[in-house]
């Protein structure tokens, strides 16, 4: 128990440095790489409560996919170097105190919400689909995901293609001067657009003009 | 103290979210960290689903958990497309110089 406590307060320590550094870091890259960090301590405490499934997932699919994609970006565009202080002008940094007192009453009406969590004991016994203590983790997500959930399921596949198309789409562009090969123009080309017949008379020669 | 309950994950959340959501008022940088502040507020979200499924004994907080994962994902995909046309037709995606619209 006390093991589960010093790495709870370790892994969330981590988290809340490293997602403080994310938003206050000056050089973008340092910024993915303390995402990065910030997800894996995360993806952390989720195997440790028992949520193993999700855990991995979340290293595949933020650190492995997202981050990576985030940190491919901001090398592509090059606006690591653009920026090196945090405000750029006193005009700009007027919304600060109204901003930071907005956040706090955010977060102290989110602590407030946890505190009245534990007055509301009848909610424990409101769950629908019981986590097994027999069959592992990713196997019940899988027994709960593919018959409960299949529809909701084959949509998150139809999102994950719309963003495919999207993404390529907004980012096609068309050069100019590029030879294309055309199957069209290819296939319906004639004879006697391509093919000339021409009788050369001798010691005189042709010129063909072209 | 030593006993790990609901509401230190609930805490946790709640900070990371704070954090997110002050990395969005006060960011004067590039659109890119905005899009990271979002990253954030969506693993508080999800860390508050995994620890509600975990402490109530339901799975349905996971099944949440992976569908927002999905949805991240695109939109991490989505935003970074937009930035990147943005940046080629304006030249620049610093907070400040993004002011068409004079908000």
């Amino acid at each position: 128990m006390i093991a589960h406590a010093v790495f709870f307060y370790l892994f969330s320590f981590i988290a809340i440095v490293s997602a403080i550094m994310v938003t206050a870091a000056r050089n973008t890259v340092h910024s993915v790489f303390f995402l990065i960090l910030d997800f894996i301590s995360i993806s952390c405490l989720f195997i440790m409560i028992g949520a193993e499934f999700l855990g991995m997932i979340m290293l595949i699919v933020y650190v492995g996919a997202v981050a990576v994609l985030f940190l491919f970006v901001v090398m592509m565009l090059n606006v690591a170097q653009q920026k090196n202080q945090w405000f750029g002008s006193a005009k700009s940094s007027s919304h600060i105190p109204v901003g930071l007192l907005v956040s706090f009453i955010i977060f102290f009406e989110l602590i407030i919400v946890v505190g009245g969590w534990k007055y509301k004991p009848d909610l424990l016994n409101s769950s629908t689909i019981i986590i097994s203590q027999t069959t592992t983790n990713t196997h019940s997500l899988g027994n709960v995901l593919y018959t409960d959930y299949i529809h909701l399921f084959q949509i998150s596949g139809m999102i994950l293609l719309v963003a495919m198309i999207g993404a390529i789409v907004l980012t096609f562009r068309e050069r100019e001067g590029l030879k294309r090969q055309s199957y069209i123009k290819q296939i319906s080309r004639e004879r006697k657009e391509g093919v000339q017949i021409i009788d050369v008379p001798s010691n005189k020669g042709v010129k063909i003009d072209v | 103290m030593f006993e790990v309950g609901l509401g230190h994950y609930l805490t946790l959340g709640a900070i990371i979210f704070t954090i997110g959501l002050v990395g969005i008022f006060l960011n004067r940088k590039n659109v890119i960290v905005l899009l990271m502040s979002i990253e954030l507020i969506l693993l508080a979200v999800n860390i508050n689903l995994v620890s509600f499924s975990i402490f109530i004994n339901d799975l349905s907080g996971q099944i949440f958990t992976l569908f927002i994962l999905t949805v991240a994902a695109a939109e991490a995909a989505i935003g970074l497309a937009i930035i990147v046309v943005y940046f080629r037709n304006a030249g620049t995606i610093r907070v400040e110089e993004i002011e068409k619209l004079k908000g």
